[in-house]
Parts: structure tokens; C-alpha cells; sequence
């Protein structure tokens, strides 16, 4: 691992987030599951949703993250409208004490794709009251534009529907929104595998949000971990700058110096 | 008009002049994390034992829950 794939720093917001693979918490099938898969992931920042108090549930999401050192990113998950979304997210504030607020406004709950039009009024409110604002987007480059002038800090594609492990359905997409970007592009959602989360970073990604690829997979720390690895993998890789793709070969022998078979056999 | 009280989805009948902050200690093991709404509106913690619920409002309690 190069020096420079080691020291720098992910910043949103002017804020240094530290790793960048970001947990999703949803999908965990215990606490002890999700702890081991955080400890291995690296992870500095975990999404949460916000719902109503369950009087029955023994366990604190926030007293886990807690003790792990975890900072909280609360996730306006499952609104459909701006309007509650907004409310999501001033909730989220009050209980989390924290600014910062990954926006989500889906359009229906067969493909949780976002609805840009929603997610758009609700961005600029947001970003208007203060909020730090990481939109979860579609591919498509012109909203993500969008979302980057009313003032988000950040960008979050989707690389394919959330919990489909579907990868980078758009990597053409993908590139196009981390060329015009001037704020962080993070992709989140439909990540599958770590090498899904490899391409993510090589396609020029700040970072990876990653949930149910993690919190589902069988071995959700050894996935964990591995997913970390390939974070950082992708990410040294863009940096080294690759070779360029050809559509016939570049010899990597030169063909200089090489014994003459005709002359070599003698006559 | 509806003279019972909802909370989180819930009709309950509240003694008068319950405070947010009763019903929080009712409904949470800690206010830690927990945040109100109070007919849509977020109510401050700062202001949760003062503020009273009144029949007919919907109150919502929230905490983190694995999502996102």
C-alpha cells in the first residue's frame, strides 16, 4: 500500500470521516453480528434509520456504536415524500445530536429507487436549516449535479436497487458523476461483493456505503473485512493510474533482440 | 373529535397534563438517542418537561434502529 493511499484523508464537509467503507446497520441479524462486522469493516460511520421506540427491544443500537467509536449517520430510510423526510431527518438531529443526515425519499417499495423530485425539494430545505446533507441518488449525472448546487456535501449513487448485490449496473454512469463532482461521490447501494466495492473505487469514488452485502453475507465480519480490503485496494489502484484499454495489444515484450529462428538452425 | 391520545401508532388514555418527558420514561429504557414528535413537530429536549400532551394528540417516540 502506497503512503498516499494510506494518508489521505476522506473529507466531507471539511470533516475528516476517517475509513472510507461506511456501514449500513440495516439487514443485521443480532448486535453481536453487527458489532463483529463493524470492528472489521474499519468503519467510523454507520447508518441508522429512524423509528418509533420499541419498549420490548433490550438492546441500544446507540449505546453499541457507542462503545465501538462509531459516529451515527441517520438515514431518512423508507420516506416517500419530502415532507417526511425533512421531519425524519430534524428528529434524527434531536436524538443523534448531529447534523449530518443521509437522505433517502423513495419513489415506490418494490425497487426503493430514489425519487429524484422528492429528494431534491427535501435536499434544499435541509441543507437550508443547517443540515450536512449526503443525498442517495440514482445514477443519473444531471440530478446528481443537482443535488451538489442546492449545497449537499457529498453525492451517493446507487450503484443497483438497495439489497440487490446487483454491483455497478452503470459504471459508464458512475465515472460520468465523479468527473463533473466537485463534492465527494460515495456509492451506496446494490454493492454485492468486495470486488463490486473495488470497481467503485477505480471507477473514482471517494468512498462506499455498504449494508446488506455486509450485514447478509454468511460471514458478515469476514466479509466485512474483506470489503475494507478491497475499499482500499480500488482505491490505491485509481491512484496508481492505470493502463489505458486497447483494442488490440500492446506487446509488454519488446520484439528487439530476439534470436532469428532461420539463422539459428543454420543451413 | 378524537379525545384519546396516540402514541406511536397507539390510543392511549393519559392522565392530564402528562409531560413528554413522563411519556418518554414510560416508553424508553434511557431518553438516550430518543427524539419526539408532537402533531408533526419535533419537540426539544430541552423543553420535554414542560411541554403537555393534550387529548387528541399523535405523538411519535423515536430511537435508532438498524436501517440505512
Amino acid at each position: 500500500m502506497t503512503d498516499a493511499a494510506l494518508t489521505d484523508p476522506f473529507m466531507v464537509a471539511d470533516t475528516d470521516v476517517g475509513s472510507r467503507l461506511l456501514l449500513g446497520t440495516g439487514g443485521m441479524t443480532s448486535p453481536e453480528s453487527l458489532a463483529m462486522a463493524l470492528r472489521a469493516s474499519g468503519a467510523s460511520l454507520a447508518t441508522v434509520a429512524v423509528r418509533r421506540v420499541d419498549p420490548a427491544t433490550r438492546h441500544s443500537l446507540v449505546d453499541l456504536l457507542d462503545e465501538l467509536g462509531i459516529r451515527i449517520l441517520p438515514n431518512t430510510a423508507g420516506c416517500f415524500t419530502a415532507v417526511d423526510a425533512v421531519l425524519t431527518a430534524r428528529l434524527a438531529r434531536e436524538a443523534f445530536a448531529t447534523d449530518w443526515v443521509k437522505l433517502e425519499v423513495i419513489g415506490d417499495d418494490r425497487t426503493l429507487l430514489p425519487d429524484p423530485i422528492e429528494l431534491l425539494v427535501a435536499a434544499e430545505q435541509l441543507v437550508d436549516d443547517g443540515f450536512v446533507v449526503l443525498p442517495y441518488c440514482g445514477d443519473d449525472p444531471v440530478v446528481a449535479q443537482r443535488l451538489e448546487q442546492v449545497g449537499c456535501a457529498a453525492v451517493m449513487p446507487l450503484g443497483a436497487p438497495i439489497g440487490s448485490g446487483l454491483g455497478i449496473r452503470n459504471p459508464h454512469n458512475i465515472e460520468l458523476i465523479v468527473e463533473r463532482a466537485g463534492v465527494p461521490v460515495i456509492l451506496d447501494a446494490g454493492i454485492g461483493t468486495a470486488s463490486d466495492a473495488c470497481l467503485a473505487m477505480e471507477l473514482g469514488c471517494s468512498a462506499v456505503l455498504v449494508a446488506s452485502a455486509i450485514t447478509r453475507a454468511e460471514n458478515p465480519a469476514l466479509m466485512a473485512a474483506a470489503v475494507r480490503d478491497a475499499v482500499a485496494a480500488g482505491w490505491a489502484a485509481r491512484r496508481a493510474g492505470r493502463i489505458t484499454r486497447r483494442f488490440v495489444a500492446e506487446a509488454s515484450s519488446s520484439f528487439e533482440g530476439m534470436v532469428d529462428p532461420e539463422e539459428s538452425v543454420g543451413r | 373529535m378524537t379525545t384519546t391520545t396516540t402514541v406511536n401508532g397507539q390510543l392511549c388514555d393519559l392522565a392530564s397534563g402528562t409531560t413528554v418527558a413522563t411519556l418518554v420514561d414510560q416508553w424508553c429504557p434511557s431518553p438516550r438517542g430518543v427524539a419526539v414528535a408532537l402533531n408533526g413537530e419535533v419537540v426539544p429536549r430541552s423543553t420535554w418537561e414542560l411541554a403537555e400532551v393534550a387529548p387528541g394528540d399523535v405523538v411519535e417516540i423515536v430511537s435508532a434502529a438498524a436501517g440505512g
